[in-house]
């Protein structure tokens, strides 16, 4: 005790304690990093395999927008470097990719979806080997097990709604973009499309929303999807008093004046 | 009186007294009062006693209406208001008017443990817990678009019928003022379950009135009681919704129908209707049936919707928080133009200026239209009557053809509003038509200044082109399209000539002429201008845009020559006239004469004072 009371007022004793701090807080920071799932061998193995599979298909069908080494091609296509698996599935698998003809924006088309799984697995692993990005999600966030449906809509309102609309029926935004109705799409899809912020769309990363508000949100979605929102008979198209204004100028208003024009002549 | 007063004549009642009306009143009671008038039950005797009830039946029994369809679209405003009071006094049982915040826990899954308002959660029971709530919520809602579509209808019916005018033209601002309260109650009432959708629209609300130069600041901190959203604005329009405004319209209503019943209703030119009378039934028995009838068909309708047709979903918009906002965010659709009006404007149109910030952008489409709209609707019959010097009676009203520059502007006036009320509703067209929001927008800027100059010509030349029709029509009868060949190879189309009752229509209305024709010539002979001050030169100048194109309307003498020229040229071929049998027919008699019995036959009884 008295050795090391001494020692503290050594000449070297700030040297130490500068020393160990850093690397406490080095390791610390290491440790606490989020990592990349680890795969095992066999994974290993054959995802270089998937890798050089993904790349032949990707010179066969992106590189003339994207570039043969996905650098991007000005005014064409973007760069693909950091965009990561999760984004080119999304793209891929909801048939937004390929680009069918240059619009102000991809529109999904699953019935259009020119890959099996597996390829846009390659394809995928080719883009992800390019840069590092973000993975395609787990799965126990898309089981949709255990997520908090009101926790989901509070968090659906306040980043969500205002371009997907309250209802997830969609909304447009300038110049011909719209953020495009979220009923019918995939879990996975919804996940990765908030990983990534597609188009138009910002990114909500897992600092932003965290995994588990994410599977909230989805299961939020699929609630209204499955008519948890359909109380009190038919939706007009989910947009509101549009729609409501629609109704009423035609089919209300309608009947109404045909049974006036009925009551005024009876009897007449 | 005779006994067969309620029995149905379809016949006309004179406006003015006439000698049959003019007979003693009757005692208050007496023991003949059941046989003099069978109508009355005599347990109504005491009664009258002490009221004099029987006399006011009797008038208001005998009152006689005009039939057409169109007189019926007041009636549906006026059932549909009926439908919100009970519906709205129901819903005032559960709702709580309230911002105090509170943590949700009913059963509606997807909000529970949300925070939100008393008034949103409350809103929420009545949907989910209270038995029939939900169905209470959509009737008061679809009443409140049918008792607003309804009055809009029923104002343009009096607009282009020309119902308006002299001596209705207070009952038209009165109707103008019940549509702007109408609306005000509206979206008072919309805003009240405090959900995300109407609170962006009290958001909104808090931005026009903040917009209004100097005073915008004070104002809106003046109705908010602080800072938006505060806690004052829900109980505030709630008191406004349940107390104030409906007071205030059943008020003004009961001014509108009372003025109906001195004015007596207006009637659809006809046989036997002049300026002097009303054709039609009496309340009792069969107007009463009819409109009561016609009560439960809009209660009925009114309530299947509301069956059948989600409205107002506010589960789906979540409670109002400020920080959140959803697309396709539209107030109801009778603010439209407004909201409308503020999407078009342009954004430099804000200013600073003595330091202050002049937000003409949005002071322009929310602030100043609203009531301009209603003002500019309100004064319009004094303009119309001071431009074309009409200041007399009118009780036949008159088809839209008839007056053709009116028809135009109100028809202009529409498409203005068309446009802005599609302004509003741009973000879904976007997404629906799949067009660019921007190109939208430049196009319906646009259209807000072509389309009703457009509107307005192809409006006015269609009524000339209908009247000019009318015109043909009358003259040479209605083109059969039966072809009939003479002997001597000529073809011809057989014209079937109308009816008396068919002509009436469209020969009673009268030509008017502008002021310049009547007035005298702007200079006297001397070519000097006559003091006329610079008000009589617009007004001359008016007139004449109103009436220089005027289609006369057949005159007997053209009717009867045509008639000749017609018989004339049927005579050239004598064996053509045996085969077109109808042109030869005689020229019927004027116009508007009592041509039957059944149109007008005082003796029946029918005539009343109502």
């Amino acid at each position: 005790m008295t050795s090391l009371a001494a020692l503290r007022r050594s000449p070297i004793a700030l040297l130490v304690v500068l020393l160990l701090g850093l690397t406490f807080t080095g390791t610390a920071y290491a440790a606490l990093q989020p990592t990349a799932p680890t795969t095992d061998v066999a994974a290993a193995a054959t995802q270089a395999e998937d890798v050089e599979e993904g790349r032949k298909l990707f010179l066969a069908n992106c590189a003339t927008c994207h570039g043969t080494n996905a650098e991007g091609v000005d005014e064409v296509g973007p760069s693909l470097h950091g965009v990561g698996a999760a984004s080119v599935h999304f793209q891929v698998a909801t048939g937004r990719m390929p680009l069918p003809a240059p619009d102000v924006q991809a529109s999904r088309n699953e019935d259009q979806v020119k890959f099996s799984e597996r390829e846009i697995e390659q394809m995928a692993a080719y883009v992800a080997s390019l840069a590092p990005g973000p993975e395609r999600p787990d799965a126990q966030y898309l089981d949709l097990e255990g997520a908090d449906i009101a926790a989901g809509g509070a968090a659906y309102r306040t980043n969500c709604a205002m371009c997907h609309n309250s209802s997830g029926s969609g909304g447009a935004l300038t110049r011909g973009k719209f953020a495009p109705t979220l009923m019918g799409v995939d879990e996975e899809h919804i996940y990765e499309a908030m990983l990534t912020g597609p188009q138009a769309m910002p990114v909500f990363n897992d600092q932003n929303l965290t995994p588990q508000e994410k599977e909230n949100i989805i299961a939020f979605l699929k609630f209204i999807e499955e008519g948890g929102n359909a109380h009190g008979g038919a939706g007009i198209g989910n947009v509101g008093p549009a729609g409501d204004a629609l109704f009423i100028w035609t089919i209300g208003i309608g009947t109404m004046i045909a049974l006036a024009v009925w009551i005024g002549r009876k009897a007449a | 009186m005779s006994t067969t007063r309620h029995v149905p004549q379809g016949a006309d009642g004179v406006r003015t007294d006439g000698p049959v009306v003019d007979e003693a009143p009757p005692p208050a009671y007496s023991p003949d009062q059941a046989s003099r008038d069978a109508k009355f039950p005599g347990v109504l005797g005491p009664v009258d006693e002490r009221t004099g009830l029987v006399k006011a039946m009797r008038f208001g029994l005998g009152k006689v209406f005009p039939d057409h369809w169109s007189f019926l679209l007041g009636e549906i405003a006026m059932y549909s208001m009926v439908i919100c009071l009970i519906t709205g006094t129901f819903l005032t049982f559960w709702f709580v008017p309230s911002m105090g915040h509170i943590t949700y826990d009913g059963s509606y899954v997807p909000l529970k443990g949300v925070g939100m308002s008393e008034a949103y959660a409350s809103t929420l029971d009545i949907s989910f817990e209270v038995k029939g709530g939900l169905l209470m919520r959509q009737l008061h809602h679809w009443a409140a678009l049918f008792f607003i579509v309804g009055l809009a209808l029923h104002a343009a019916r009096v607009f282009f019928t020309g119902a308006f005018r002299k001596p209705r033209e207070l009952n038209w601002v009165i109707g103008v003022v019940l549509a702007l309260l109408a609306i005000i109650e509206g979206f008072a009432g919309y805003s009240l379950p405090d959900d995300l959708l109407s609170g962006t629209g009290i958001r909104a609300m808090n931005g026009f009135m903040m917009s209004a130069p100097v005073i915008g600041t004070w104002m809106t901190f003046f109705i908010f009681g602080g800072e938006f959203p505060g806690e004052a604005i829900i109980p505030r329009l709630f008191i406004a919704h349940v107390l104030l405004l409906p007071a205030i319209l059943v008020g003004l209503f009961v001014a509108h129908i009372s003025l109906v019943v001195i004015h007596k209703h207006t009637q659809f030119p006809g046989p036997g209707r002049t300026d002097g009378n009303v054709v039609g039934f009496p309340v009792m028995p069969v107007y009463a049936a009819k409109a009561g009838g016609f009560f439960f068909v809009v209660f009925g309708v009114t309530a299947l919707v509301s069956a059948l047709v989600q409205i107002n979903p506010v589960w789906v918009f979540g409670p109002y928080d400020p920080s959140q906002v959803t697309a396709g965010s539209q107030p109801d659709f009778y603010m439209w133009f407004s909201d409308g009006a503020l999407r078009l404007l342009p954004g430099f149109l804000e200013f600073t200026l003595f330091d202050t910030v002049w937000s003409m952008n949005i002071f322009l489409g929310s602030l100043l239209l609203l009531p301009l709209v209603f003002i500019i609707m309100g004064v319009y019959p004094f303009i119309e009557a001071w431009v074309t010097g009409d200041r007399r009676e009118h009780h036949l009203l008159q088809r839209p053809r008839n007056a053709p520059v009116r028809t135009a502007i109100g028809l202009a006036a529409i498409s203005m509003y068309l446009v802005l009320s599609l302004a509003t509703i741009n973000d879904i067209l976007a997404i629906k038509l799949q067009l660019s929001i921007n190109d939208i927008t430049i196009i319906l800027r646009t259209a807000f200044f072509v389309l009703p100059v457009i509107v307005f010509f192809v409006v006015k030349r269609l009524c000339l082109s209908l009247q000019r029709h009318d015109r043909e029509k009358v003259l040479h009868g209605r083109e059969t399209g039966r072809i009939v060949r003479t002997p001597e190879g000529r073809f011809f189309e057989v014209h079937e000539p109308l009816d008396e009752y068919e002509r009436w229509h469209l020969v009673n209305h009268e030509t008017p002429t502008p002021l310049a024709l009547t007035d005298g010539a702007e200079r006297d002979v001397h070519g000097v201008r006559r003091p006329a001050a610079l008000a009589g030169g617009l007004r001359r100048s008016l007139s004449n845009f109103f009436y220089k194109d005027s289609i006369p309307a057949v005159t007997p003498a053209e009717l009867a020559a045509a008639h000749h020229h017609g018989e004339h040229e049927a005579l050239d071929t004598p064996g053509a006239a045996a085969a077109i049998g109808q042109h030869g027919e005689a020229v019927s008699d004027i116009p508007g004469a009592p041509v039957s019995g059944h149109v007008e036959d005082e003796n029946v009884g029918a005539v009343r004072d109502s």
